[in-house]
């Protein structure tokens, strides 16, 4: 391996990629990590991109201004005092994050339980997979993830529930396409009530009404306990399937036919199935018939949670969750609680559950808590019922966030910003999907004066009288500490062991290869076996009677996530290539549904709780009575898009997980007098319009998406934009209708087009003049009419790697390229991460035999 | 024996009616009443810049006019017609007997009646004498106002900056060539002359001449006054109907015409500036060159009829290429290159073009004429119109 090349883990989805880094930003996959076997995608390929300090968070500040480390860790420290002489460790909370390291989740997890005292400590992995962890903990006592990657593989059966893989883990994705190109008998089954690009390579697609997976999941234990399986009673439930999920009987006879018949089967789910006020029970559910079965904890069989964050597994297995302790250890164990009291020196342990996400926020709005603490989140945007969600983060006295980014929503109502190193610069380690602990390593020099979370959380134990404590010197000693935890109250059945790791050294820990726990120290004789699969000790079938979803409508909300996009964007939204695939906030909703409705136009997504206003895209692989969209958009680049201010703030009773897929909402048009947009040198900030979209549109091009319903917008966004008058311009008054361009030196450094509707010349051939050395007098009227006058139709890019169009690829396809592999000999496509595979396929399934 | 025709008037248009009526058979006199041989007038301002020669000028010798059938008669103003005789009446008191005439007299510059408006050093600009008593005046560079802001007055100005003159002209909308150009437009020449040294004072109402025995400046109505060794009138023109109104011809502003170019009196066509054809009158060459071929036509026999187009006016403007046809008011598109000095403006009425402005670039000219003329409907973008038939090729 070449020495300048860093071996580190990709800090995006759950599948927890090795990746090759340098600090020049070169980024490539690791051939030698088990995750991913050198594979990256396009989120992933493009992480060298994401490095640059634009809109880095570089010193700390206190009420906006810019502070001293001294000053800001005494202003955090001095509000837990007053929030704690003033509420009690009721009144204080942490709100962090799965992007964290292992190393800083336990440091958080440690001064929130152990010193604080108070069991509110809370992540956005409550949004992610709580309701795996719940369901985990029911079945098996632990929250256990038996499987591992290869059971994908090996495999004869997959079932992907509530699951996207093709778009949020796409290296899963490709290995499974890849066994399955090897093994054709493989079979793949979806359940998902869109038809997602994951269901281009399925045998079957079960697009089952949204909520209703613990119907088709029960239904399937009854047949498998038809078929001979044990199943106990209290287990079989009566329910009319095919009414309650809406699928065909043939189609579920297939299924149940499939399941019962193949011994090597995995269902793997993620936050479709999660993010659900029933997402326990239908963890449970699909646990079950692989409990019943006996298909758990061998080659290619097992229930497979995968997780979105890509150290969600790591503050599990810390307990950093407001109903887990650490390490595993279990607060209802009187003689666990006693241990961990004793190691951590901690006499003022919290022994009750804290307050889980959507309910710690309430008690914020009811003022209940005096100080909190959020890391590397992004509430203002990720929690449902988000206006809410603003109303408490305003009203807490001591709002402290530490995070690598300036301009968060959430930063926005921090009075103290504490700047945190970020991928690349911090230390430390992550546990993927499958149970493998991964180091994240730095190959980037700190900058400014960010700090890794763990020395800002130790400084401010410091400043609270409990320094000896957290007197690290660096992340390993946390790491040893960490899984020393893990050996505490033993003998104990618990399998979450890491007893083999607590005595590296800073040397084996800064060497430490890719390590799949169980990691029980040698010859203890205790726990399972090193690493691999884990048939858990314990194996309980839990009842999941049916219930619906807690909200119910003619039009139903469903959110998730785009391909080349990350959470809420900070760092995805900064590369013009993965803001081609989708450059703004849209509503998916079946032609069907859209009555009243105009394609490309903007729709307003009302509910109960709140509203947002999206551009409208007619898909029919859109369920009916059912509309989808993206959950990234944030005020920083699309405010009015912020899906979570419609979404319903239900929980599911067990885990706290909210609902997020299913909101009760009506769709209307956004009524406007104006459409437009303006291509700029700069960002011009999100305020342009009452309809405003910011993204990168290019290297150095930002473009601005607008709709407004004020009356003479154009010499308003002239101004704006500050360039003067503008050198060529169109303008019609009668229609409303004005273009401008602005040349310097012969080259166009921005353009304003406003028109009457939406229907606006395409921007892509407009930003790529961006990059000509001169506009020529022939180029201008083309310039002003957005396309050259015999020039191709404008097409979306579809291979974010290689910038390849649809069109390019659908005049491939009537060449003659007949499979995925002809289109990436013939134009590149999907020769990269392979991300966009899905939708090449989806191409030639559209293309007339 | 052949038909006598006689054309009074040896402009553009007289001068064509003659040498067609000639080449058709007729005996044709050609009377004008400037002492030159019939001359481009319309190449005057190129005289005046400088660009041109008096010979540029001519397009026809006398001995080419023989050659032709033409009798040409310089300076022989015609001021009576014996229409009972067929006879025309010269200044002189000869008579010229016809068996048809032609009148073809043109306009008359306007002369506003202020205060010192006739001393030496006032002159309009319309006549061969007029461009060489500028020329005469230019030679002792100086200062010069030019009155009126149309097109004549602009190419005044600009003939007089190029022969190093101090060039200031009054106008008075804010504008130039309002009756072409819409503001946008009118802004950008100005621009573009200023560049050149001419200066522009805009709205302003000239009030009086000074001078004492010889022009000195001018005082504009707001009190101001300008210093000047020349003063050019370029306000305007009126048809010249003195000829026919006091033959008894019907005339209203100009003299009244039929489509085949005949007044009320069969025997009298009457064609160019002079004429009026359901209560219009022309401003410009090309029509006038239009109705010379039609009175030509109805002088052979032949039915022919002239129809009015939609006003074109394809100019050059002190360099600059400006084309304007149809209505220039009211609702549009616009569209405006600062850095390349071109200009465009679409008029639009209830989904049609009326009317539209070319500056600088007047290359898609021919469609926006048709566009006008057709009245098509344009759709609902309408602004990429302006940017040409490549752009709209669904009206193309």
């Amino acid at each position: 391996m070449d020495g300048s090349l860093i071996p580190t883990t990709c800090p995006y989805c759950g599948v927890g990629c090795g990746v090759l880094a340098t600090p020049g930003g070169v980024v490539r996959g690791d051939p030698a990590h088990p995750a991913n076997r050198g594979r990256l995608c396009s989120k992933g390929a493009a992480l060298g991109e994401t490095t640059g300090l634009e809109g880095r968070l570089l010193h700390p500040m206190v009420n906006g201004k810019r502070a001293s480390w001294e000053a800001a860790l005494d202003a955090a420290a001095e509000g837990f005092r007053r929030a704690l002489a003033q509420h009690g460790p009721e009144g204080v909370a942490l709100y962090v994050s799965g992007q964290l390291l292992t190393e800083d989740y336990y440091a958080a997890n440690k001064f929130t339980k152990g010193f604080l005292g108070t069991g509110n400590i809370d992540s956005n992995s409550r949004l992610c997979m709580a309701s795996a962890v719940a369901g985990h903990r029911r079945a098996f006592g632990e929250d256990l993830v038996p499987g591992v990657y290869e059971d994908l593989e090996q495999a004869d059966l997959l079932v992907l529930v509530g699951s996207n893989l093709a778009w949020c883990h796409p290296v899963l994705h490709q290995r499974v396409l890849a066994a399955k190109a090897l093994r054709p008998q493989m079979r793949l089954v979806v359940v998902d009530p869109r038809r997602t690009a994951s269901c281009e390579a399925a045998d079957l697609h079960l697009a089952l009404r949204p909520g209703s997976d613990v119907a088709l999941f029960a239904g399937l234990l009854v047949h498998l306990g038809r078929a001979g399986f044990t199943i106990p009673d209290a287990l079989r439930q009566e329910l009319d399937v095919p009414a309650l999920t809406g699928l065909e009987p043939a189609q579920l006879a297939t299924f149940h036919h499939w399941f019962t018949g193949t011994e090597r089967v995995v269902t793997l789910w993620s936050q479709g199935t999660n993010q659900s006020s029933s997402g326990t029970d239908k963890a449970n559910a699909i646990i079950n018939c692989h409990l019943a079965t006996g298909r758990i904890g061998r080659p290619g069989m097992g229930p497979f949670s995968v997780t979105g964050q890509p150290n969600a597994m790591g503050g599990r297995e810390v307990g950093a969750l407001a109903n887990m302790l650490a390490g595993h250890l279990d607060a209802e164990k009187p003689e666990e609680v006693a241990a961990l009291r004793d190691f951590w020196q901690a006499p003022n342990l919290a022994t009750k559950p804290g307050l889980k996400a959507v309910e710690l926020f309430r008690a914020a709005e009811e003022g209940r808590i005096g100080a909190m603490w959020v890391m590397a989140t992004n509430p203002a945007v990720s929690l449902p019922d988000s206006a809410q969600v603003r109303r408490a983060l305003a009203r807490i006295p001591t709002l402290i966030l530490s995070d690598c980014h300036a301009g968060s929503d959430t930063a926005e109502h921090a009075q103290i910003l504490l700047p945190a190193l970020g991928w690349g610069e911090k230390d430390g380690t992550v546990t993927n999907s499958e149970r493998v602990i991964s180091r994240q390593r730095g190959f980037l020099p700190a900058p400014g004066e960010a700090k890794p979370d763990w020395w800002i959380i130790a400084q401010v134990a410091q400043r609270l009288g409990w320094g000896e404590h957290f007197a690290w010197p660096n992340a390993a000693a946390i790491f040893r500490e960490h899984a020393a935890v893990t050996e505490l109250a033993r003998p104990a059945p618990r399998v979450f062991d890491l007893g083999g790791l607590a005595d590296l050294s800073d040397a084996e820990y800064e060497a430490l290869a890719p390590t799949q726990w169980p990691v029980p120290r040698p010859g203890s004789g205790i726990g399972a076996a090193r690493g691999g699969r884990i048939t858990p000790p314990l194996q309980r079938l839990v009842p999941t009677p049916f219930r619906p979803p807690s909200h119910q409508g003619d039009m139903i909300l469903l959110t998730g996530r785009l391909r080349d996009q990350w959470h809420t964007m900070t760092r995805t939204g900064r590369v013009p290539r993965l803001m081609q695939h989708a450059h703004e906030p849209v509503l998916t909703v079946n032609p069907a549904d859209a009555a009243g409705l105009t394609e490309g136009g903007l729709v307003r997504v009302a509910s109960e709780w709140g509203e947002a206003v999206l551009r409208l895209a007619l898909d029919p692989a859109t369920p009916r009575n059912a509309c989808f969209a993206p959950m990234h958009w944030t005020d920083q680049l699309a405010p009015r898009a912020r899906i979570n201010t419609a979404v319903t703030p239900a929980t599911d009773p067990i885990s706290g997980q909210p609902e997020l897929k299913h909101t009760p909402v009506t769709l209307t048009p956004f009524a406007v007098r104006w459409h437009g947009f303006v291509l700029a040198r700069r960002a011009l900030g999100t305020q342009l319009a009452d309809w405003c979209t910011v993204a990168p549109a290019a290297e150095g091009v930002t473009r601005h998406e607008l709709a407004g319903q004020d009356a003479a917008p154009f010499e308003r966004l002239a101004q704006a934009l500050g360039e003067g008058p503008p050198t060529i311009a169109l303008h019609a008054e009668a229609t409303g209708e004005h273009r401008a361009a602005w040349l310097r030196d012969g080259q166009l450094i921005a353009a304003i087009f406003l028109g009457p509707d939406h229907a606006l010349p395409p921007r892509e051939w407009l930003i790529s003049l961006f990059a000509e050395a001169r506009i020529g007098s022939a180029a201008r009227h083309a310039l002003l009419a957005g396309m050259l006058p015999d020039g191709p139709p404008p097409s979306p890019t579809l291979c974010a790697c290689h910038g390849v169009s649809a069109a390019t690829i659908r005049a491939a396809i009537e060449a003659g390229a007949g499979d995925v592999t002809a289109i990436g000999a013939a134009t590149c496509a999907g020769t990269g991460c392979g991300s966009c595979k899905p939708e090449l396929a989806a191409l030639l399934a559209m293309a007339p035999a | 024996m052949s038909q006598r025709v006689l054309v009074i008037g040896a402009g553009p248009a007289g001068t064509r009616c003659a040498i067609r009526a000639a080449a058709q058979g007729a005996q044709v006199t050609l009377c004008g009443a400037e002492a030159a041989l019939p001359y481009d007038r319309v190449a005057l301002s190129s005289l005046l810049a400088g660009e041109k020669t008096l010979p540029d000028l001519i397009p026809h010798d006398l001995r080419g006019l023989h050659a032709q059938g033409v009798a040409f008669r310089p300076a022989t103003p015609v001021v009576a017609l014996d229409r009972a005789a067929g006879a025309a009446v010269t200044a002189r008191g000869e008579r010229i007997a016809y068996d048809r005439a032609v009148i073809a007299t043109g306009s008359r510059a306007i002369r506003l009646p202020v205060p010192g408006a006739d001393l030496p050093g006032v002159l309009t600009y319309r006549t061969l004498d007029d461009v060489r008593a500028m020329l005469r005046a230019a030679r002792g560079g100086g200062a010069a106002v030019v009155v009126g802001g149309g097109l004549l007055g602009l190419e005044a100005a600009a003939g007089l900056a190029q022969r190093g003159m101090k060039v200031t002209v009054l106008h008075p909308v804010e504008w130039p060539m309002e009756r072409q150009l819409d503001a946008g437009a009118g802004g950008l020449l100005t621009r573009r002359m200023g560049q050149r040294g001419i200066r522009f004072a805009m709205p302003a109402q000239l009030a009086a001449i000074e001078g004492e025995g010889r022009v000195t400046g001018v005082v504009l109505a707001d009190g101001k006054r300008l210093p000047a060794s020349i003063v050019v009138m370029a306000v305007g023109i009126r048809p010249d109907t003195a000829l026919a109104a006091a033959s008894g011809l019907a005339t209203g502003r100009g003299i009244q015409v039929d489509a085949a170019m005949r007044s009320n009196d069969p025997a009298i066509l009457a064609i160019g500036e002079c004429a009026e054809l359901e209560g219009r009158t022309i401003g410009l060459v090309a029509p006038a060159l239009e109705q010379a071929e039609i009175a030509a036509a109805t002088l052979s026999g032949q039915s022919a009829h002239y129809a009015p187009r939609a006003d074109a006016a394809a100019l050059k403007v002190s360099g600059t290429a400006v084309w304007s046809a149809g209505e220039i008011a009211g609702e549009g598109v616009t569209l405006r290159d600062e850095e390349e000095d071109r200009y465009r403006r679409l008029f639009l009425r209830e989904d049609r073009l009326v009317g539209a402005v070319l500056y600088g670039d007047v290359s898609d000219s021919g469609f926006y004429l048709n566009l006008i003329a057709s009245g098509r409907r344009i759709g609902r973008h309408a602004a990429a119109l302006a940017l040409g038939p490549a752009y709209a090729q669904e009206l193309a």
